[in-house]
């Protein structure tokens, strides 16, 4: 499953495209950077509450396939420029984190 | 670093006080200049998270400081320096879970108490030392040729 798979069947906006071809091999679901940073894994679709600069620079450093933003809270433009600067994948959901996750889960694991 | 001769590589980077927009920056550096130079993955992928905690660290706490890179054959390290209030209890701030960060940064996902955690994990020695209203340097050691 490619980031593109996850955009089309949990219905995401793509706020900025890095590359849409990446694989997907897991998830992980954590709005503390620093739990991020110690355990989501490379390839994995990061769902969060967090919208913030110190995001994408995470995101980079544990090479997640992309990052998910829930609620539709959608980030500012300077955070959207900055993941487009750095190549990640950011996400949008419209759905809650609980959600997402399940639907992420039920895909990967299907 | 001892043996000085082995040095292959020093860069120091200079952070200001408070910017924790830009903190993050200095890690994404230190992989660019790691996978450039050749160095192990695995070294690659646990100097960025222990860069970014001490960059988040000197952004949240200090007036400002300074970290070094420093690559030679047999590993890698990184010194972080900052002037600030200091770290009261060491032993305390090594505790997982323990934080004294501002509601602030906690709404933005710090404060978890696991940087400095995260930074023993991921690095193969770390060394603390502090001073109180005067500031902190930690040095990251990363054995190279371990794997």
């Amino acid at each position: 499953m490619t980031v593109a798979g996850v955009v089309e069947h949990l219905a995401l906006d793509v706020l900025a495209e890095g590359d849409l071809s990446t694989l997907v091999t897991g998830g992980y679901c954590s709005d503390l950077l620093s739990d991020v940073l110690a355990h989501a894994g490379g390839g994995d679709v990061w769902i969060t509450h967090q919208r913030h600069m110190n995001v994408v620079a995470v995101a980079k450093l544990k090479e997640v396939a992309a990052v998910v933003i829930v609620r539709g809270a959608a980030p500012n433009e300077q955070m959207v420029e900055r993941a487009r600067a750095e190549g990640v994948n950011l996400l949008m959901s419209g759905e809650s984190a609980f959600q997402a996750a399940g639907k992420l889960y039920r895909l990967l694991s299907g | 670093m001892s043996a000085r001769d082995s040095l292959l590589h020093r860069r120091v980077f200079v952070l200001p006080a408070g910017n924790l927009e830009e903190a993050g920056s200095v890690s994404g550096d230190v992989r660019r200049e790691l996978t450039a130079m050749g160095v192990e993955q695995d070294i690659i992928r646990r100097a960025g998270v222990v860069c970014f905690e001490g960059e988040m660290n000197i952004a949240m706490y200090s007036q400002g400081g300074r970290i070094i890179l420093l690559v030679a054959d047999d590993r890698v390290e990184l010194l972080f320096s900052d002037r600030g209030p200091g770290i009261p209890d060491i032993e305390l701030a090594r505790t997982p879970g323990y934080s004294t960060a501002p509601d602030w940064a906690r709404e933005m996902g710090f404060g978890a108490g696991m940087g400095i955690p995260n930074m023993e994990r991921q690095s193969d020695r770390l060394e603390i030392r502090s001073r109180l209203d005067g500031g902190t340097v930690i040095r990251a050691v990363f054995k190279r040729g371990a794997e």
